[in-house]
């Protein structure tokens, strides 16, 4: 149902992203693992065109968008694909100036121009999937992180996306609030929410992901279940990567 | 009733009249004027293209560098020469408007800036467009960052008004200059146009912190000191 094509992403004479092609299918959960810098985040940006490629294909469900050096792609194409998704920031990035269920209701009032009763109606229940109607007029900082990014999960998902973008979505948040987050990602997983996420939370990776992705210098270096990548990866720089993140999370469990 | 004291109290009538048909109205739509100016500039600086941002740039770059007086005797006494006559009260709004837009067009500028750039992908990703995303995400956050440098602006123009005076507005400062002329009393005289002027500004210092403590209801600041 997603579908990157040939994708290339450079700033300046960095190649960030070399020539990756992955199709995501409808319902699956997949994960963008490997070491920072490997281009993860660049890469799940590149879906929702916060970051734009500079050469390839990005198709989601109906609609796709064409990029190539030199040529700017049309805004209303970019509008459209983005529209098709939902995203979860590291920082969470609500909106400071308006409450929970604000942030939640904001893209179906502005974007959806849905009326008040209605857009309320819906965040009510976002907010009470993953847990949050009791804090629902509350200020973003005055909510854990936890909590910041649970709100931000049902704000991602207000519109009823095609897919759920998460990137590092548990990175900022301590091992308790992280696990909140894991639950509710899970939960939405198993109700058969597509979404697509980078991260180094093996935790999360391994709970909730049936597709795993192996990014290294720009590259695809392994692709395959969670269960094949985390336990027998192929490649010896995947071996290696798996096993230092095991001795890490092995240590603190 | 001691002389000063019944003088006082006699002109009181004549200055905040002057005060309120002049000096008022004009710090008022200077003011709105040229905030609006001001926010037009400040997104033609950030976003417009070359030619645009040029132009933003050059503006404010004139009115900065030049003295207020100067501006509003070139408006006022100057511009009838090419065929352009205004009204002194016209010419003093089109000069405290210019200025006021020069130094908020930085103010918001700032403020626009300070909001991380994560808000705006936060407002991209809820599938809002530039509009959108100014109006609903960024600007609300800008203003409450700019709310003490704009009551900084705020608090001058009224002072500043009393410029006016010298191209024949007759306002608050002036009606003071006349009332001296015939009783030769600018100590006394000067004197109260100073605490109108006082007063006038301390009102705005109370708004500014009536809407400083609205803006803290979503935490940040204030709180943080408190």
């Amino acid at each position: 149902m997603i579908e990157l094509s040939h994708i290339e992403k450079r700033f300046g004479d960095a190649v960030i992203l070399k020539d990756i092609s992955l199709s995501f299918p409808e319902g699956s959960v997949s994960a963008l693992v490997g070491p920072s810098g490997g281009g993860k985040s660049t890469l799940l940006r590149c879906i929702n065109l916060l970051e734009q490629p500079t050469a390839g294909s990005v198709r989601i469900g109906a609609e796709s968008v064409d990029f190539a050096p030199g040529r700017k792609a049309p805004w209303q194409s970019i509008q459209k694909v983005r529209s098709q998704t939902g995203m979860v920031f590291q920082n969470f990035q609500l909106f400071p100036h308006r409450t929970a269920i604000e942030n939640v209701m904001e893209g179906l009032l502005v974007v959806q121009k849905w009326s008040r009763e209605k857009a309320r109606a819906r965040a009510m229940e976002l907010l009470t999937k993953v847990g949050m109607e009791h804090k629902a007029d509350a200020w973003p900082a005055n909510l854990s992180g936890g909590q910041q990014q649970r709100v931000a999960i049902a704000r991602a998902l207000a519109p009823s996306p095609k897919v759920l973008l998460c990137d590092e979505p548990t990175s900022a948040l301590d091992p308790e609030l992280s696990a909140e987050v894991v639950d509710v990602l899970g939960t939405l997983a198993k109700e058969g929410t597509t979404m697509v996420m980078a991260t180094h939370d093996l935790r999360l990776a391994s709970q909730v992901a049936n597709l795993v992705v192996f990014l290294e210098a720009g590259q695809v270096v392994e692709i395959g279940s969670a269960e094949q990548v985390f336990r027998n990866p192929v490649h010896e720089r995947t071996r290696q990567f798996v096993s230092s993140i095991n001795a890490a999370q092995t240590f603190s469990a | 009733m001691p002389h000063w004291l019944q003088l006082m109290i006699d002109s009181l009538p004549t200055l905040l009249w002057a005060g309120v048909k002049f000096t008022i109205p004009l710090t008022l739509l200077s003011f709105v004027l040229g905030l609006s100016l001001g926010l037009v500039t400040a997104v033609a600086r950030l976003f417009g293209p070359w030619p645009v941002s040029a132009i933003a740039r050059f503006y404010v770059w004139i009115i900065r560098g030049t003295p207020l007086l100067v501006q509003l005797f070139v408006i006022f006494y100057g511009l009838p020469s090419v065929g352009i006559l205004l009204d002194a009260f016209t010419a003093a709004l089109i000069g405290f408007t210019l200025n006021v837009g020069a130094y908020t067009s930085e103010i918001i500028r700032a403020a626009i800036s300070s909001v991380p750039k994560g808000q705006w992908e936060a407002a991209y990703s809820t599938g809002m467009n530039w509009r959108q995303a100014m109006r609903r995400t960024i600007l609300p956050q800008a203003s409450r960052v700019s709310v003490p440098p704009l009551s900084n602006t705020f608090i001058s123009l009224v002072k500043d008004t009393s410029l006016a005076a010298a191209i024949t507005v007759p306002e608050l400062f002036q009606s003071a200059q006349r009332i001296v002329a015939t009783t030769y009393e600018p100590l006394i005289l000067y004197i109260e146009a100073a605490i109108i002027y006082l007063a006038l500004s301390s009102i705005l210092s109370h708004l500014q912190s009536r809407l400083e403590f609205r803006f803290a209801r979503y935490g940040g600041m204030l709180e943080a000191n408190r």
